[in-house]
């Protein structure tokens, strides 16, 4: 049906998403400067891979501990944080993702720099899953964590991260703690990124420190901003855009990187708020254009009801 | 309702309140007032929690309040505003007030994980907003409001509390004279409710005919109390503040 390479596209695209969306519960809903995303990530995708390779866990069987371990990490790494705001939090999340990348390293229980290979191929019913189906499943959780991510920010959970994100001072005289609900921020995040990296470890079935480290962190801040912080279409969309990138501008070889930076340097100049963020110049278009789109419609009913 | 005694704050030397000592009597619409600079807000900031006191205490309804965090003192039924607004801008005027009902309706984990977005919840929200005549404006993103409507906003947000005392910080400046008026009505039906209001002010004119009672405060200091009509006369109070124009 689908070609082998559009195939790993596509799952690539959708476990980023997850990631992304991980990230955009943190920093987007409760405005929690987070450059160490790759922390949970990885948390998620080396429990899983140990689990399987070592402890013989099936994929099914890992998966809930592999994303509980995750938000664990969430959890521990969000009580520092709550000490601090803005630009020292963001520095100390670096710090952050550098501890956890040199600790897979250099303790002897992670596989050193070499990470953890044969990472097993999933199987349902008794059956591997193939690629295709591996996408399937890759497509039922990106699904699952748009739905989940979508409820909690109509939630009073959603309200108070964004009266968080507003005003700290303010949310605490209207009786809501603000550090209890940075938490619940970075350990929900959190357990969504590892879903990411339990999907990516199955995917790759080789994962080393490196794929956890600052730069992919980084890759997926990139991706929530350059979709538009706070929305779960712009963390969507900017995951799938720059997965996409480089490999649209792999003509291009040696420049690949220039063209993915220079895209990234123009975005944020003209238009902050991301491309799909509330009040881009897209966003806004489209929005108009869905209006005009419904009044039309309206308007060719009514107009073949009574000519 | 509220005691303060010898409330006291420090900043590295400079002594911003200095051992206060105040009685607020439940249903009281009670004044703070004073030159700037005196301690009033940081004042308010003690007693909502906002920073911790260096010596004295504040007891709320007879329970000490003085070591609590912001949010356990609003819990307690602390309502406050800010002289410098801090509305939620991202917010529509109804997530505000909604915001401000969160400690109602989202205390512990599960609770915080329904929907705001229930009938019930959004009825209370409209209700606090038909109050403070801000049904109107009800979708508007908070951001784009002048400043009297934040002002009511604020003061609808606290609400939500369902608070036993309203601190206002200077909520009534920067309104025109019809947006004043409309919110010393707001403030006597608060008060007809049975809420204990403190408010700090400016506007001498509002101070005197709105309150029961005032304190005045200079440098940090309380340097008297009484009826709008005995600080008027008060010669300390003359001099410290009011100028010899208003004694004439």
């Amino acid at each position: 049906m689908l070609d082998a390479y559009t195939i790993t596209i596509l799952s690539l695209m959708g476990i980023w998403s997850i990631v992304a969306l991980g990230l955009n519960v943190i920093t987007g809903y409760a405005g929690q400067f987070n450059l160490g995303i790759g922390v949970y990530m990885g948390t998620g995708a080396y429990t899983t891979a140990m689990l399987t390779t070592a402890a013989g866990f099936s994929f099914w069987e890992a998966l809930p501990l592999a994303v509980a371990a995750a938000a664990l990490m969430g959890f521990i790494t969000g009580l520092p944080a709550l000490r601090v705001r803005e630009d020292s939090l963001a520095v100390l999340t670096i710090g952050m993702v550098f501890v956890f990348e040199s600790l897979l390293v250099y303790l002897p229980y992670f596989g050193g720099p070499l990470g953890i290979g044969r990472i097993a191929r999933v199987s349902f019913g008794g059956d591997a899953v193939g690629k295709e189906g591996y996408l399937l499943i890759i497509l039922a959780a990106l699904a699952l964590t748009i739905a989940a991510t979508l409820y909690l920010k109509r939630a009073w959970i959603g309200l108070a991260w964004e009266s968080v994100r507003e005003n700290e001072l303010a949310t605490s005289v209207i009786g809501i703690h603000p550090a209890r609900f940075k938490l619940y921020a970075f350990t929900i995040g959190a357990a969504f990124a590892g879903l990411g990296g339990v999907l990516y470890a199955h995917f790759t079935r080789y994962v080393t420190p490196y794929d956890f480290g600052f730069l992919p962190s980084i890759y997926v801040l990139a991706m929530v901003v350059l979709g538009g912080l706070g929305t779960i279409r712009g963390a969507v969309f900017g995951a799938c855009f720059l997965t996409l990138l480089p490999e649209l501008f792999r003509f291009v070889q040696d420049y690949r990187n220039l063209i993915y930076g220079m895209a990234l340097v123009l975005l944020m100049l003209y238009e902050p708020r991301g491309l799909l963020g509330d009040g881009s110049f897209v966003w806004r278009h489209a929005k108009a254009a869905a209006t005009r789109l419904r009044a039309l419609l309206w308007h060719g009913r009514q107009y073949a009801a009574n000519p | 309702m509220l005691q303060t005694r010898n409330l006291t704050r420090r900043f590295a030397g400079l002594t911003a309140v200095g051992g206060v000592d105040l009685d607020v009597a439940a249903g009281e619409i009670f004044g703070v007032i004073g030159p700037n600079g005196a301690g009033k807000t940081t004042f308010f900031n003690l007693l909502s929690g906002v920073f911790p006191c260096t010596a004295g205490e504040i007891l709320f309804k007879g329970q000490p309040i003085h070591r609590l965090p912001p949010h356990r003192i609003a819990r307690l039924g602390i309502g406050r505003t800010f002289q410098i607004v801090r509305p939620f801008g991202d917010l529509s005027v109804i997530e505000n007030v909604l915001a401000g009902l969160g400690a109602r309706f989202c205390t512990g984990v599960l609770p915080a994980l329904g929907s705001h977005h229930r009938k019930r919840h959004r009825d209370a929200a409209r209700a606090l907003l038909a109050r403070t005549a801000l049904a109107p404006y009800e979708a508007e993103i908070a951001r784009n409001l002048p400043l009297g409507l934040l002002r009511r906003l604020e003061i609808a947000r606290a609400l939500g509390l369902q608070p036993d005392l309203l601190l206002l910080d200077e909520s009534f400046s920067g309104l025109s004279h019809k947006e004043a008026a409309s919110l010393v009505e707001l403030v006597r039906e608060l008060r007809r409710d049975g809420m204990t209001i403190l408010l700090i002010e400016h506007n001498m004119q509002i101070t005197m005919q709105l309150c029961d009672r005032l304190a005045v405060l200079d440098r940090g200091e309380k340097i008297a109390e009484g009826t709008p009509e005995e600080i008027r006369r008060n010669k300390r109070v003359i001099e410290a503040y009011l100028g010899q124009e208003a004694h004439a």
